[in-house]
């Protein structure tokens, strides 16, 4: 993504990083990376890796039978390995490089956008965790219809989680192959082809059993290299922070401007609008809502979401000092940058990072690094991946096509397949999109998913008026319009299709504001104006689901073994 | 669920306790994390010189309220958990069982 270099922030940078943004949470799009020397400590390491991970593939495939087996680990998952395992989700490679190159260029600017990424968690614990889990049993469609009709409704969220999912795995993939060719020194399409090859393996073989612990270890690893890099940093100035905040202002450019909110949040719709899609987003991704599914109750649901918050919130405070770090220690190091003290970091922006890993700890804290970095996009796109083929073989293939007449074996048949169609088109995609402006696509997803996921999922849970009608017109018109005004946005009018600047029919990059109500007002106006015998058996079916949802009488329990 | 064991909790007054306190707390805390984080970036937007003031000899006032949104989001998460894993789901257990 572009991040404003060291005095160059311009408002239309800004403006570009503003679009980008959701992107930290997701992918990294480090655009044109340069290929660098082959480093083999973290082709050492991200060997080790691999091999751990298969093995544990292996030991899942061994263990995962049925249906409920490969959708949701069968519901076996403790709250605290799910909390690791969500966070594994949020803490991609992106926000790991991407907040702490944010942090290294402009200071303070970076806190303001860990906090947006972190301030759904409270939200979705408070409101969504546990009638989620009371409710669902694989996927977030079982929950949208429940007391809907099946058709319909699984045919939308199906086709909401298959576009977020693949504007995820495309900036993904994108992002992996850039991230490699510049940490490894490997051949851009090689990178791409061994993440598709590997995702595969783990979701077919492991299924969510084999996913989430790929993503625990990778989130334990990701969380105990960020501590390292911390504590080593901290070391240099005794450990104490005001020391580090001082040199900083001392060697920033920008100088006291470091520790105070910069020119990011100058446009207030913009930047609402942007938190919306941040906050609500998040609790209409289907990668992590799958997650609710994978423990047993929703006690250990609301644990999970607990752990999750306090991981992320650690780990955004160590990207902070991690940035600030960086500017002490990198930025004032010419063998870290494309020419004297004060031009920009060598391999770009989002390198401050894995540079200071080598300022404090040698070529093997780099090698760890990079080898973690690639750990865990590789992780987030198997999340994906199980996503999408979920939605595949258990909303669109049982539920739609043959209408719940379909027996456990021909079912996972079709998400393995699917799983594999999905990994062909991934490297497909990632290869033909490697030279494309990518930084619109996961700000599309963050986007449809909080404006035609999310209304239609919270509608459900709580509104008793919603309808089949209601629910399917809002949902479409959340997902028409987020899709439409993110076309017509500067983002992709200018940047992409090379319109002129300032001729986009849609002012903002963020289309939530706008989105976001027009599904919800969708849902309720069709609702009420839906007068069918069919609307009313709908509404009046609300009680039996009101109770389920409170008691977890009837829910979905954990499969013994 | 048949309509009788839907018609048998609703008709439970432990079930109205539960679902009067405990959407009652949720919200709240939605409420509270929103009007937080609001605060915040109306902060953030309108009032810089506010967070521009200094702390010790460094350090502005915009460090340790950044801190503090972290740590209320963890806190009122951990606040509903506590809560609602002890308390609440005691009353649901209550509920389960009378409802048999």
């Amino acid at each position: 993504m572009m991040l404003p270099r060291f005095g160059g922030a311009t408002s239309l940078a800004a403006l570009s990083m503003l679009a980008a943004l959701p992107a930290l949470a997701a992918g990294p799009d480090l655009g044109q990376a340069q290929q660098q020397v082959t480093n083999y400590t973290a082709i050492g390491m991200f060997v080790a890796f691999v091999v751990a991970t298969l093995f544990i593939t292996y030991w899942a495939a061994k263990r995962t039978r049925s249906a409920s087996d490969f959708y949701t680990a069968g519901g076996g998952i403790t709250g605290f390995q799910n909390g690791l395992a969500i966070a594994g989700d949020y803490m991609s490679a992106a926000s790991f490089l991407g907040i702490s190159a944010l942090v290294y260029a402009s200071g303070y600017d970076g806190l303001i956008y860990s906090i947006g990424f972190l301030v759904g968690w409270p939200i979705i614990v408070t409101l969504m965790a546990e009638r989620l889990r009371n409710l669902g049993k694989f996927t977030f469609a079982d929950v949208v219809s429940y007391r809907l009709e099946q058709t319909p409704l699984r045919s939308l969220a199906a086709s909401g989680t298959l576009v977020v999912v693949a504007f995820y795995l495309i900036a993904q993939m994108v992002g992996a192959g850039q991230l490699i060719k510049l940490l490894f020194g490997l051949e851009y399409w090689v990178a791409v082809v061994l993440v598709g090859v590997l995702m595969v393996l783990y979701v077919t073989f492991g299924g969510m059993l084999a996913t989430t612990w790929v993503q625990i270890i990778k989130a334990t690893l990701l969380l105990g290299g960020a501590t390292l890099i911390a504590v080593l940093v901290l070391v240099r100035f005794g450990f104490d922070p005001t020391a580090l905040f001082a040199k900083a202002i001392e060697v920033h450019p920008s100088h006291d401007a470091i520790m105070l909110p910069g020119k990011i949040v100058a446009n207030p719709v913009e930047a609402i609008s942007l938190g919306l899609a941040l906050m609500f987003g998040t609790a209409g991704l289907p990668h992590i809502l799958m997650r609710f599914f994978t423990v047993a109750d929703a006690k250990e649901a609301r644990k999970s979401v607990f752990w999750a918050t306090t991981f992320i919130g650690y780990f955004y405070i160590l990207t902070f000092i991690i940035g600030f770090g960086a500017i002490t220690l990198v930025s004032t190091n010419p063998a870290y940058l494309t020419g004297p003290v004060g031009s920009g970091l060598r391999g770009g922006a989002n390198m401050a990072a894995v540079w200071l890993a080598q300022a404090v700890g040698g070529d093997l804290l780099l090698g760890f690094i990079s080898a973690v970095a690639f750990a865990t996009i590789l992780a987030v796109v198997s999340g994906l991946t199980l996503a999408g083929a979920s939605a595949v073989s258990h909303d669109l293939y049982a539920s739609v096509f043959r209408r719940g007449r379909v027996n456990e074996r021909d079912e996972l048949r079709v998400s393995k397949v699917t799983t594999l169609v999905l990994g062909v088109v991934a490297i497909v995609l990632g290869i033909a999109f490697e030279k494309q402006n990518i930084a619109f696509m996961v700000g599309l997803a963050f986007a449809i998913a909080a404006s035609a996921n999310f209304p239609v999922l919270f509608m459900s849970m709580y509104w008793r008026g919603l309808t089949t009608v209601g629910a399917v017109f809002g949902g479409w018109l959340g997902l028409v319009t987020a899709v439409t005004l993110t076309v017509l946005s500067p983002s992709i009018w200018v940047v992409v299709l090379g319109h002129p600047a300032g001729s986009a029919p849609f002012p903002f990059n963020a289309p939530a504001l706008f989105s976001m109500p027009a599904a919800f007002i969708g849902c309720w106006l069709f609702s009420v104006l839906d007068r069918s015998a069919r609307g009313r058996s709908e509404q009046a079916k609300f009680d039996a689901q009101y109770v389920r949802s409170q008691t977890g009488i009837g829910a979905e329990g954990a499969a013994s073994h | 669920m048949s309509v009788d064991l839907v018609s048998r909790v609703k008709a439970n007054p432990k079930f109205h306790e539960l679902e009067r306190k405990r959407n009652a707390f949720s919200w709240h805390l939605a409420a509270l994390m929103l009007l937080i984080y609001g605060a915040f970036i109306y902060t953030v937007a309108f009032a810089k010189p506010f967070l521009a003031t200094k702390v010790g000899e460094v350090v502005t006032l915009g460090f340790p309220i950044g801190l503090g949104v972290i740590l209320s989001a963890i806190i009122i998460t951990g606040w509903y958990v506590l809560r609602a894993n002890g308390e609440y789901d005691q009353l649901t257990r209550e509920i389960v069982e009378e409802a048999r």
